[in-house]
């Protein structure tokens, strides 16, 4: 299915013209599920509240297929981290994400969600949910406007339709080799233990002009 | 209402020997408070709610204040004598050690009488193991949480309070984040502007082009 495809996509689009409807599995498969992405009802901050109004009907997440907001992680898809999350709760966003059941995204809302945003220096707030969970979309903003969050879910959709089922970059639930559990932190006595999950994220290395 | 002056009078007149002290404020606001002593706070706060002409019956905020040591330094100007017999004014400076001590807060209003608000304080005696000071929860409900808030972030211990643990940092956390001499995880990540506080910590991580020690930069 990763292989080079028998006809060319213009071939294709001249088929589906003319009423022959022609695809792969891996088409309709991927289109099938980037089209419902069930996200978790779980706000952390003011972002939820950016998050909340683009469900409503001026925005309308609906629109793209994502508007069953599902109170528990075991029906949810996407895991939309909308706010501060800080150490005490972070190991509990860790759980939650492990709950999730496969294929799960991770969408990382707002300056706060990314960095710790205005807050990155305190010693109360995670410095990114990266740390912890692998997140496939990044939105700035403080907190990003509903149509950002639009942007990001298409964003995201798009990142679902080109995934192959085969390969290095299949999804998760698809390979063998990658487990699906992240390690939950545990409350050490100064800071979370461990403070970020090293096969997930290092900070980034300041490269200066007169060093190699 | 009353100035501060004329409640620590009634104060006074009611509980007889109490400890009670008007802490000027002398800034703009001159928002003076009372220092009560621990034996008679609990009986002095219930007498403030109680008070027909007082009725502080709200609590709004109680917080922490962390005095550290400090030294000051005091001038006065002595008289030395000289060798011809003569006396010179000299200013001389002693040192004094000001003990630390950690504070708590209480600003007080009442809802029956629309007036307010009346501070009163509590010091403990210093800040390593004599830090316990009566829970004025039992006084005032809504103390509750701010006690217990205090109790977290400053180290204060409050008797007779009915819940004390930790409520914004989990309860395996040792440290008191609010106290002036608390030090925090040196979990510093690269920043692109990095000022004050925080370019101080940004030298120690990554190092300037240049010197020698630890040129890899840290992580």
């Amino acid at each position: 299915m990763s292989e080079a495809p028998a006809i060319s996509q213009e071939e294709r689009d001249e088929l589906r013209r003319n009423g022959i409807l022609l695809t792969s599995l891996e088409e309709i498969y991927n289109w099938g599920r980037s089209n419902s992405v069930w996200p978790l009802q779980f706000g952390l901050a003011c972002c939820a509240i950016e998050m909340i109004a683009a469900t409503c009907s001026r925005f309308d997440i609906a629109r793209f297929g994502a508007e069953v907001f599902r109170p528990s992680p075991r029906q949810a898809d996407l895991l939309i981290v909308s706010g501060t999350v800080t150490k005490k709760m972070a190991p509990q966003v860790v759980r939650i994400w492990n709950q999730m059941g496969e294929p799960k995204y991770c969408i990382a809302m707002g300056a706060c969600a990314i960095s710790g945003g205005p807050f990155k220096q305190g010693y109360n707030v995670l410095k990114g949910i990266d740390r912890f969970i692998p997140v496939d979309i990044y939105i700035p903003g403080c907190p990003p406007r509903p149509e950002a969050l639009l942007n990001g879910l298409i964003q995201l959709q798009e990142k679902i339709k080109s995934q192959h089922l085969k390969g290095p970059d299949a999804p998760r639930h698809l390979r063998d080799d990658v487990d699906c559990i992240y390690p939950v932190p545990e409350f050490g006595e100064h800071d979370l233990v461990p403070p970020k999950n090293p096969n997930l994220y290092e900070p980034p290395t300041l490269v200066r002009p007169d060093k190699p | 209402m009353q100035s501060i002056e004329q409640i620590r009078d009634l104060i006074v007149a009611r509980f007889p020997g109490a400890e009670v002290t008007v802490i000027q404020n002398p800034g703009p606001a001159a928002q003076h408070s009372l220092l009560l002593g621990h034996a008679q706070a609990r009986d002095i706060a219930l007498f403030l709610r109680d008070e027909p002409s007082l009725k502080l019956d709200f609590c709004s905020n109680a917080t922490g204040v962390d005095w550290p040591e400090k030294e000051i330094v005091e001038t006065t100007k002595v008289k030395v004598a000289q060798p011809d017999g003569t006396e010179k004014l000299v200013e001389q400076k002693t040192k004094r050690l000001q003990p630390g001590y950690l504070e708590a807060v209480y600003h007080l209003y009442s809802m029956a009488l629309k007036h307010g608000p009346v501070v009163i304080r509590l010091r403990t005696g210093n800040r390593t193991d004599a830090v316990s000071l009566p829970s004025l929860t039992p006084v005032w409900r809504s103390c509750e949480f701010q006690e217990r808030e205090i109790f977290d972030l400053f180290g204060i211990v409050f008797e007779g309070h009915p819940d004390l643990r930790r409520i914004l940092m989990w309860d395996e956390f040792k440290d008191h984040p609010m106290r002036k001499d608390y030090v925090e995880p040196d979990d510093y990540e690269w920043e692109p502007t990095p000022h004050d506080a925080v370019l101080t910590k940004a030298k120690g991580h990554y190092p300037a082009p240049g010197s020698t020690a630890n040129a890899e930069g840290g992580m």
